[in-house]
């Protein structure tokens, strides 16, 4: 009786494990097409911002029948250069996009990656957000002025809380020194692994600013805990109610954009129609939706513009980190 | 008081037959996933987070509250009965819960497991609704100085358990060590140890250590002496998972004992609930030692069980404090869980009390739910789970093999960690062998990297002037009772050592 019990036990185990096994390998097997079946690679941990990016966009395309089915599959690691190597080896795979982002430019620099935005082909630029420089509610600066003229005079002393090194937070700091007029060397950058380790360390006074996503800090700018003195907008944004760099007059701005990139080798026709899935997504009330949620600014470019933006940030990071002396 | 009408008002909500379904769902998935070693909550809720977008907010976290908790209650099960340990927040449990089931207590351990995840949890999450903002200021009073004095005391703390063999000890302290280093140092941005590979970069998961040291390292140690030992591994399945009323009284102080260290814990990132489960389990076994208590490290005791499974429920009580009300995750569930307020278009912190009160409350009353849904699930279940150890051991092991490798591969779908999986479990197959203590590998692997991170990060903000590590009156306080503590067991150390010799000199001399 037991014997069989087990065997039962034993034989359905072993049917759940084939099943899954075959759906598995139907999956990963055969060429489907974009339309058909599309892969959406974020190339971080589930949870993370990407990832958040990853499955709006995934949500979007499939309620709305711009793809058949949309997966996602999170290749984490390195700032987003672990899922870049893969895909640098997926060439003329048609039925992938990976997320790609400001973020990754740094990456790639700093780590000195082989496979860069070069060997994979971009697709669109969809949404931004901006970073703030916020100060603690007791701190005596009160405007970007004073923050400046106070920290040119002591970068040491001014510790600067953000997240990792060589990510946006981090080429920010060196972009505003430069720009008020000290060595990016000097700046005493303490790097976190997240906005709100960033928030701890500003509201205990360790640091003397942080600087992270304007929506991470939002709330906390509200209730007044910290004081927000700039952000790094090219243009002032809707509802944000804090003065851009440029503004105040130091010419700094950075945007954390998100976008799309497909492998290399496909042809101009995929191309096409990659552009024209994700231009379908963007046009949508769901994707509409997830921008307002997320606090997204739409930044949607495709084509030359993208490519010619790409190419212009990818100079500006690797200047930014060679003066940081990463 | 306001905060009492308001949680009664969340209970209202908490008690509707949906939510109680999503929390009974999240309670049993919780535990599932706490006791299969690999798996933890944290995945638990990533793995969710799309399916629950079209789920109202309430009710979604209703159901990763409970995952979070469930976890923390499974993740002691399988440690206690396998020395398998479900997640590392577990280690701690199970050094003395393996021990008990060993010596035929098995359903006891789990009673007690279950009992002190509900102290803890119960205590943590009544603080939390009465006294958050507080809780609160807490976080904003630890800076790096603070964090590294911590560590520095954690290390000290809890040196009682390397302390049988110190040679051993620091062998596996520097195992522990090096495998954390691997990866990119965070404050400097070098590659330390990667061998070239950018897989390495992001550093070696915890999970996979932990899973590769404990759990398949136990099962090649078990699969290399089966022949040998035979069926005369005495483990009995029997017993009740209640506790005496004497058992109790032993029990009780230190479920107090641990939620005492975890309380602060949930509510500063000093990643997560480990490091308060080591302080129990190292506080536990020097109150024993003082109790001239023999069962401790050798058939198990009650009390080594209670603490740390206390501590790490009350971790999680205070995280969901500092996840709402300063939107802090100090832990990888709390991480996930930010993710998710997110992603419904809402930011945890101080407005969130007033902007989302329709979620907060009924996600605070609904803590109180789960807690004692899971009370329910876990301790009568105990009897159940303790005759899984009926199961052959080849099949049992075979399975734990099994889930290692699943859920080790869920993490990032990354051959990589499976190789390393691997290795690491031979690597604590040889030192079950050699008799190299595990503990000390996995608190040097998480306190390690936390102290050097802290104590670099303060010698930055201070410019280099050591004097920051001792210049609030929090760190001189850690520092002096740190102090007082080693003195006390040096002085014990040399009694102990002086009445062992003159123990010794009689008999020497009767001898002759």
């Amino acid at each position: 009786m037991k014997k069989a019990i087990l065997t039962v036990a034993f034989a359905a185990v072993t049917a759940v494990f084939f099943v899954a096994a075959t759906a598995n390998a139907s999956s990963s097997g055969g060429t489907a097409t974009a339309r058909s079946k599309l892969t959406l690679i974020a190339p971080a941990a589930p949870g993370g911002g990407w990832d958040g990016f990853a499955r709006e966009s995934q949500q979007a395309m499939r309620v709305n029948g711009v793809v058949n089915t949309a997966r996602v599959v999170n290749v984490p690691g390195a700032g987003g250069t672990i899922g870049l190597n893969q895909l640098g080896q997926m060439d003329g795979r048609e039925d992938v996009l990976m997320i790609t982002g400001a973020v990754m430019l740094g990456a790639i620099e700093l780590a000195d990656t082989q496979t860069t935005l070069d060997d994979v082909t971009l697709i669109a630029r969809v949404a931004d957000d901006y970073n703030v420089l916020v100060v603690p509610a007791d701190s005596p600066y009160e405007t970007i002025e004073d923050f400046a003229a106070g920290w040119a005079a002591d970068p040491g002393g001014h510790a600067i809380a953000g997240g990792s090194l060589g990510g946006i937070d981090h080429l920010l700091s060196g972009l505003l020194a430069q720009e008020i007029g000290f060595d990016p060397q000097q700046v005493n950058y303490v790097a976190y692994s997240g906005g709100g380790e960033v928030l701890t360390s500003v509201l205990s006074n360790t640091a003397a600013a942080g600087i992270s996503g304007y929506n991470e800090f939002s709330d906390q700018i509200e209730a007044g805990t910290i004081r927000a003195l700039g952000t790094s907008a090219a243009e002032p944004v809707d509802g944000i109610d804090v003065p851009t760099f440029i503004e105040s007059g130091l010419d700094v701005e950075m945007s954390n954009w998100r976008g799309y990139v497909a492998p290399a080798g496909i042809s101009d026709d995929t191309r096409e129609e990659l552009v024209a899935i994700v231009t379908e997504m963007h046009a949508t009330a769901d994707w509409e939706d997830a921008m307002t949620r997320n606090r997204w600014s739409d930044s949607f470019s495709t084509g030359a513009e993208l490519d010619d933006f790409v190419a212009e940030e990818t100079v500006r990071v690797a200047a930014i980190i060679k003066e940081l002396g990463l | 008081m306001d905060q009492l009408g308001l949680l009664l008002e969340g209970f209202s909500v908490a008690l509707t037959p949906m939510n109680l379904l999503w929390l009974l769902i999240g309670a049993i998935l919780g535990t599932a996933v706490g006791v299969l070693p690999g798996l933890g909550s944290a995945m638990a809720v990533a793995l969710l987070l799309p399916v629950t977008f079209s789920l109202d907010p309430t009710g979604a976290f209703i159901m990763f509250a409970s995952i979070y908790f469930g976890g923390l209650f499974g993740d002691s099960t399988s440690g206690i009965l396998l020395n398998t340990p479900g997640n590392s927040s577990a280690i701690a449990t199970t050094f003395e819960g393996h021990r008990m089931a060993k010596d035929g207590r098995a359903s006891k351990a789990l009673g007690t497991a279950a009992i002190g995840a509900f102290t803890g949890g119960m205590i943590a999450t009544t603080l939390v609704v009465f006294f958050s903002p507080y809780l609160v200021k807490l976080a904003t009073l630890f800076g790096p100085a603070e964090y590294f004095a911590l560590a520095a005391f954690a290390f000290v703390a809890i040196s009682a358990v390397v302390a049988e063999s110190v040679v051993r000890g620091l062998i596996a302290l520097a195992i522990g060590l090096s495998l954390a280093m691997v990866g990119i140092d965070g404050p400097s941005g070098a590659a330390r140890f990667t061998l070239g590979m950018p897989e390495f970069l992001d550093g070696i998961s915890i999970i996979v250590v932990t899973v590769g040291l404990l759990a398949l390292g136990e099962v090649l140690h078990v699969a290399s002496r089966i022949h040998r030992e035979g069926p005369a591994m005495s483990i009995q399945a029997s017993g009740s998972p209640y506790l005496s009323w004497r058992e109790f009284t032993a029990a009780f102080p230190a479920f107090l004992r641990g939620t005492g260290y975890g309380l602060p814990f949930g509510a500063i990132p000093v990643g997560g609930s480990e490091v308060p489960t080591f302080l129990a389990y190292g506080t536990e076994k020097r109150l024993a030692k003082r109790r001239g208590d023999t069962d401790f490290g050798s058939r198990g005791a009650i009390q080594g069980v209670a603490g740390p499974e206390a501590a790490g429920n009350a971790t999680a009580g205070t995280a969901m404090g500092a996840l709402l009300a300063l939107g802090l995750p100090t832990s990888a569930t709390a991480a996930m869980m930010l993710a998710a307020f997110q992603q419904y278009g809402m930011q945890p912190g101080p407005l969130l009390f007033e902007r989302s009160a329709d979620l907060v409350w009924p996600l605070l009353a609904s803590l109180f739910v789960g807690l004692v849904f899971l009370l329910i699930i876990n301790l009568p279940f105990a009897a159940v789970w303790a005759k899984l150890l009926l199961v052959p051991k080849h099949y049992l092991y075979a399975g734990v093999a099994v889930f290692s490798v699943f859920g080790v591969y869920a993490i990032a779908s990354s051959m990589k960690d499976l190789w390393l999986l691997l290795g690491i479990g031979v690597l604590g197959f040889v030192m079950r062998r050699f008799a190299i203590p595990l503990a000390p590998v996995l608190i040097a692997a998480i306190l390690g990297p936390l102290a050097e991170t802290e104590l670099r990060r303060a010698l930055a903000v201070s410019e280099g002037d050591l004097a920051i590590l001792v210049s609030s009156p929090i760190t001189a306080s850690l520092y002096s009772v740190m102090a007082v503590a080693i003195v006390i067991s040096a002085v014990q150390h040399v009694r102990h050592r002086r009445a062992n010799a003159a123990a010794q000199a009689p008999i020497s001399s009767s001898a002759l």
